[in-house]
């Protein structure tokens, strides 16, 4: 019923635009500033096709009103590469492992795996597959995507 | 899978939050984390009219200690709870448990409060809650109670919170004796699931090694946690070896009432759940025992 | 972790390299294209209205609450569309049973979609759809298939005369006097539950008719034959006024996105409105009405053997529950046909296999379309077998495997395996899982008083994907042809383009072509772009399933490429006026043999064919392209009248050894090491391969362990309509797997390349009940039902103490 102006902060860049309340951050991320990076599988919270980093943190963006984002900073996939449009050491493991296949669940891992190591440089294996266990990956059976991570991890702490 | 139509308001006060509930005469319903609620009105199984946003009440957040009593606000994210270093040191028993709820992305958005006013069987929040006898704070525009956890839960899915009542925060006992040792043990489908069963144990032992205070509870094989006063009467006292905590959880099922689903029979549960105390009282005998030192 | 990228066959320059998969880029970045992201002017929004009953009359529908929304614009009924459309197409002859997207009179599953709302958002679209007022008359229904079997079981199509869908018995060769000479025989029932794949994305449509053209433009996330021809049928309108965007990318299907139904809804909606119409499946209308459930079998089996371990015949009765419409899924009985033994000399087979309906939701193909819970059925026997004679499963395996030296082999029900070495891959992945090192590892497990097991399973995985199937299955319909195309155009420039005639669902053809072009052609793969044709563009394609593009599609590219390279090599040889025995090619440029200052380099010869028809051959083509299109090897016979035909060309092997523990209060399942070996002959992307396994190893555990479709046989429900209910392995539940590659040509594709699309599922599942069940053997017990969920477990357990 109530329509709501929204600004998010996406990617360094400021958005603003209007949605129902009802509209969840996923549906206006892609619907309403086109970012149709971030995917959806479940829309009720399991899969975690949607995940973004919200405030610094990992989250479902199906589970969560896009006007309670408001003001909000939002990394989604489109926001990995460096301004010089460089693959981050992350995208360009997972590149290299190959750890995808049809590609879909693969933003989300991405960022799943991202605030992961922004958080712990040197992840164990276990680490890793508890940062991404709240995503499903239906094609890949998870072994190159945590080779991907484990490579990312070693390239960026090589980097400093 | 879109949620009915509704409004939204984002309140800045407890006082408004509790305002807006009093004027949404049971059609207003607050959201903290909506790990919950977003899926259940996505599915429109939930549909309320308004709702009210309380995540960014900054009185709801955070832990703090009141004597021996740390105090939860409602609003603290689980991660934060999760990550809290008195929360690890003097209630180690909910961290423990915190790590078997959900995932990491919801954490950093599913509160404690959240959790409790949803009142899941299987949710571990609540299982806590209940096995250390803490108290929950509601406020509405007419006051403020302390609910204990034992008067809190009422059935499935259901609390004695009132719909204008606001949850604040979860008032958790803290044992500061030595030799006290905790344990948390559940079974989910997969990691992160809901509970078929789990159990909570907390106990104090003496310098011989006897059970001088213990604490069982268990969830997932009832409509509500249970705490498990005939197991704990049983073991009060004694060395706690396995055989003897095997002997007082023989029956638990007499205690349990659990219901069946797709995930998980009944009998299932209640098996389920003696493994899961057995294990959680030994691993908190253990954690005594290591503690003592 | 494996050693997959190690072997790289010396004649190769680029196929069986390490190099990075082409479409990843795209992922990566947030930038791949999927249905879902296809936004146009003026595009309205479909949901769906489903039915809550198992089995009702529709009686009426009343659209007027729901109309009367703003913003709503149409509400469509199954009436409206049986007047407008064909019914789809079934893949055996039933008759009396017709198939509509929308429930036409009779509602026949809980979740059958009954009425399409169309409004200008989705919300807004539900909104409408719960308004909707659907009168219905319920009606006794049957939810298990062997109370469907009874003759006075409730009918699931009141016009055909049971509810068999299809029933047939073969039997090739003396399987009852094998059964009488064999010292032994064991009998059991094996069960496989309905599970399916489940995509992470949901089947999505967007249709678009063009009124001006006359075309309906598709966007669909569709792995499907004959789609476009499908559509065409269905919305009467010619084929060539269908036009199919193949250069979706699809969020992965794995024999699942069929989407026939959701399509023609958009596209009927897209022309009666004149504006762009787009269905995305919600999960829940996607898993309880859409293309999401798999094969659903009871296998009861016989098996007749001697003393010293040899098996020499085999019964099996495999009846399965197709739900309620006979699409493709009856077929799915049909497949297994050509490797009904495994990989085993067993000398004669009977086949007695039942499509029985209920009033489910319809089965849809899965990946291996039916193989592996006939592999499945095929290791439990063989695993009892072993354990009747107290006989090691290794080592049985070893008696009964067919040896390297035995192909071609010919197995009873008429198809041959092409090649193998199925004891060398056996004997690498024993030294991977340090075989030794593992079964101390499970004795100190069970020392501790665990329950541990070791898992092993050897199957085939049939490739190359034939239709062998239909004509045996349907009589009148005599599909022999089983064809895929490549095209390729060599620009001015000498840049080079390929274009492929189907979408992509995560299988990496893009990569697999640029590869086969490259290495034939001698181009690097990176220069390489490989498109995807619109439908109207297209050439004759059967879609990627049955584990066929490595094959068709490698072997469309390779004859596509040879043709470009005849061509280069006639431009030459008639410039340096010599025969063309006398030349050389090498990276796109022409020497003369023993003469390298002789050279004409690509750019030349391409240049000459574009611009210099001066110095062209007499007579000949301008310019430099070429298409192929190949038919699957050894295909094109029809089935002979006993029912033996040859199924797929090409066989794959993998042996799995899994290590599992069991908790025996809890019942729960953890896996702890897996072991592969794998052989599909020449891979020509190593990543691809590795990740095609290990993907199916994760999905054979959630079939073995987690996954099923449940409905309440008192109401009718469906209970797994989400992602709470129908749980999926996450990363914690797939454990790390090892994989070992071992690599025996076909001799019936160019580059000895065999199919790899299904493999880790077909012998993932038989695998883990294997392993499980040898845990159990100290305890006496033993299960032979698919899933192995905690509480099927715990049960196990229970009733043992009791
Ligand atoms: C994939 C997944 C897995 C999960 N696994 C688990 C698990 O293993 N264990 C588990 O316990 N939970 C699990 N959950 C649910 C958990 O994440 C939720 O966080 C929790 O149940 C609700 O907390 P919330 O803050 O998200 O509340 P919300 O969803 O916002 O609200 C839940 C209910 O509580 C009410 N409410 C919230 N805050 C207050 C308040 N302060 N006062 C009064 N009423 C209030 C709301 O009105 C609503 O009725 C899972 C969720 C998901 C999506
Ligand atoms: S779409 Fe958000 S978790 Fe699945
Ligand atoms: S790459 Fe397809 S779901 Fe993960």
């Amino acid at each position: 019923m109530s329509d709501h102006d929204i600004a998010l902060t996406v990617n360094g860049r400021r958005m603003t635009s209007r949605a129902e309340a009802r509209t969840t951050l996923v549906d206006f991320l892609r619907d309403n500033l086109n970012l149709t990076g971030t995917h959806v599988g479940c829309e009720h919270g399991v899969c975690g096709a949607c995940s973004v980093i919200m405030d610094g943190r990992p989250v479902r963006s199906c589970l969560i009103y896009a006007v309670m984002a408001d003001g909000a900073e939002i990394t989604t996939v489109e926001g990995l590469e460096g301004s010089d449009g460089a693959l981050s050491p992350l995208q360009d493991a997972f590149w290299e492992t190959h750890a995808m296949q049809c590609g879909y669940c693969t933003p989300g891992m991405l960022i799943a795996a991202t605030a992961l190591l922004a958080r712990n440089p040197d992840p164990t294996e276990h680490e890793i597959r508890d940062a991404i266990g709240g995503n499903l990956c239906r094609c890949t059976g998870y072994v190159q995507i945590v080779e991907a991570v484990q490579i990312a991890a070693r390239a960026m702490r090589e980097a400093g | 899978m879109k949620a009915a139509a509704f409004d939204y308001i984002r309140a800045d006060t407890v006082e408004e939050a509790c305002r807006l509930l009093a004027e949404g005469e049971g059609e207003a319903r607050i959201i903290a984390g909506g790990q919950t609620l977003v899926p259940l009105m996505a599915m429109r199984l939930a549909r309320p009219e308004l709702l009210v946003d309380i995540n960014r009440i900054a009185s709801l957040k955070g832990v703090t200690a009141d004597g021996e009593t740390l105090v939860i606000g409602a609003g603290t994210r689980q991660a934060d709870v999760l990550a809290d270093a008195e929360v690890a040191a003097r209630a180690p028993l909910l961290a423990e448990a915190l790590s078997h709820v959900g995932h990491e992305q919801t954490r950093n958005r599913g509160t404690v409060g959240g959790s409790l006013a949803n009142a899941d069987p299987t949710a571990e929040i609540g299982l806590v809650a209940r096995t250390l006898d803490a108290e929950i704070v509601a406020r509405s525009s007419g006051g403020e109670r302390r609910i204990p956890a034992a008067a809190f839960f009422e059935s499935a899915m259901v609390t004695t919170l009132a719909p204008e009542e606001l949850l604040i925060a979860l008032r958790l006992p803290v044992w500061t004796a030595p030799r006290t040792g905790h344990g948390f043990h559940e079974l989910g489908i997969r990691h992160g699931d809901f509970a078929i069963a789990a159990a909570a144990a907390q106990l104090t032992l003496d310098s011989n090694g006897r059970c001088i205070r213990i604490h069982v509870g268990v969830g997932g094989a009832s409509p509500c946690p249970v705490r498990l006063t005939a197991v704990e009467d049983a073991l009060a006292g004694s060395p706690l070896d396995d055989a003897a905590i095997a002997r007082a959880t023989e029956d638990i099922s007499d205690m349990l009432d659990p219901e069946s689903d797709i995930h998980a029979g009944a009998e299932q549960r209640q098996r389920t759940a003696r493994a899961m105390a057995r294990r959680a009282i030994a691993d908190a005998r253990d954690r005594a025992q290591a503690g003592a030192a | 972790m494996d050693d997959a990228t190690g072997y790289v066959p010396r004649e190769f320059k680029y196929v069986s390299h390490k190099r990075r998969v082409k479409e990843d880029r795209r992922f990566i970045t947030g930038r791949g294209r999927y249905a879902a992201d296809v936004r146009l002017p003026g595009m309205k929004h479909v949901a769906m209205v489903s039915s809550p009953y198992p089995c009702a009359w529709i009686k009426g529908v009343d659209a007027s609450a729901a109309l009367a929304l703003p913003g709503v614009h149409y509400v469509l009924t199954g009436e409206e569309l049986f007047a407008h459309t064909n019914p789809l197409l079934a893949g055996v002859d039933v008759p009396g049973v017709k198939r509509t997207p929308l429930a036409y009179r009779k509602a026949r599953y809980a979740g059958e979609w009954v009425a399409a709302v169309c409004a200008d958002s989705r919300a807004l679209a539900e909104d409408a759809a719960e308004l909707v007022e659907v009168e219905y008359e319920p009606l006794p229904f049957v939810i298990d298939p062997e109370e469907s079997l009874k003759p006075d079981a409730p009918r699931v199509h009141e016009d055909h005369d049971s509810n068999v869908f299809f029933h047939r018995k073969w039997v090739w060769g003396d399987v009852e006097g094998d059964f009488a000479r064999a010292a032994r025989e064991l009998s059991f029932r094996a069960r496989w539950s309905r599970c399916s794949t489940v995509p992470i994305e949901t089947f999505v449509a967007v249709a678009d008719w063009d009124a001006g053209q006359e075309v309906m433009q598709i966007w669909a996330s569709i792995q499907m034959p004959k789609y476009p021809e499908q559509i065409a049928r269905a919305l009467r309108i010619p084929a060539n006024a269908v036009n199919v965007h193949y250069d979706i990318d699809v969020g992965g299907s794995y024999g699942q996105k069929r989407g026939i139904r959701q399509t023609i809804v958009a596209g009927y909606l897209s022309r009666r409105l004149g504006c762009p119409v787009r269905f995305i499946e919600d999960r829940l209308e996607n898993m309880s009405g859409g293309d999401a459930h798999g094969p659903d079998r009871i296998f009861d089996m016989q098996v007749a053997f001697d003393d010293d371990g040899t098996i020499r015949s085999l019964r099996i009765r495999a009846t399965d529950d197709c739900g309620c419409y006979p699409g493709r899924a009856p077929l799915q009985l049909g497949k297994p046909v050509g490797a009904i033994v495994g990989p085993y000399r067993i000398g004669s087979a009977e086949y007695e296999a039942i499509s029985v309906s209920t009033n489910k939701t319809s089965q849809e193909a899965v990946r291996g379309f039916g193989q592996s819970p006939t592999n499945f059925a095929i290791e439990t026997a063989v695993d009892k077998v072993a354990r009747a004679l107290g006989m090691d499963r290794e080592e049985i395996r070893r008696r009964n495997l067919i040896g390297a030296d035995e192909f071609p082999w010919k197995i009873p029900s008429g198809s041959e395996y092409d090649s193998g070495d199925y004891l060398a891959v056996l004997d690498k992945v024993k030294a991977a899982s340090n075989y030794k090192v593992l079964v101390a590892r499970r004795d100190a497990l069970r020392a501790e008083g665990k329950l541990a097991g070791i898992g092993l399973s050897t199957c085939l995985e049939p490739s190359g994907g034939n239709s062998s199937f239909e004509p045996l299955f349907n009589p009148k319909n005599d599909t022999t042809t089983w064809m895929e195309s490549v095209q390729i155009r060599v620009d001015m420039t000498g840049a080079v383009t390929a274009m492929i005639n189907t979408s992509s669902s995560g299988q990496g053809h893009q990569t697999l072509v640029s590869l086969v072009v490259g290495e034939e052609l001698g181009r690097d793969p990176d220069s390489i772009r490989v498109i995807h044709s619109e439908s109207l563009a297209a050439l004759p394609s059967n879609s990627p399933v049955g584990s066929r593009m490595a094959i068709m599609m490698g072997g469309a590219a390779t004859g596509a490429a040879k043709k470009i390279r005849d061509r280069v090599m006639e431009i030459a040889a008639h410039n340096f006026q010599l025969p063309v025995e006398r030349l050389v090619y090498a990276g796109g440029n022409v020497s003369v043999d023993g003469d390298p200052s002789r050279t004409l380099t690509w750019e030349q010869i391409v240049d000459t064919a574009h611009r210099k028809y001066h110095d062209m051959p007499l007579g000949a083509e301008p310019g430099l392209q070429s298409i192929y299109t190949w038919e699957v090897p050894t295909g094109g016979a029809l089935p002979n009248a006993d029912g033996t035909c040859q199924m797929y060309p090409c066989y794959s092997f993998e042996a799995h050894i899994p290590l599992v523990s069991v908790d025996p209060e809890t019942g729960r399942i953890e896996i702890l090491e897996y072991y592969i070996g794998h052989d599909c002959g020449t891979v020509i992307s190593p990543d691809i391969v590795r990740g095609m396994t290990f993907g199916g190893i994760a999905h054979g555990i959630g079939a073995a362990m987690y996954e099923k479709f449940e409905f309440d046989p008192e109401s009718g429900q469906h209970l797994t309509g989400s992602f709470m209910d129908y749980l999926m392995p996450s990363a914690h539940e797939v454990p790390d797997v090892t994989m070992v590659k071992h690599f025996t040509p076909s001799p019936l594709t160019p580059m000895g390349q065999k199919g790899s699309g299904e493999s880790g599922y077909l012998g993932g599942p038989a695998a883990l009940a294997s392993a499980v069940n040898d845990a159990l053997e100290p305890l006496g017990l033993e299960i032979t039902t698919l899933p192995m969920r905690v509480r099927d477990m715990e049960a196990l357990l229970a009733a043992r103490t009791k």
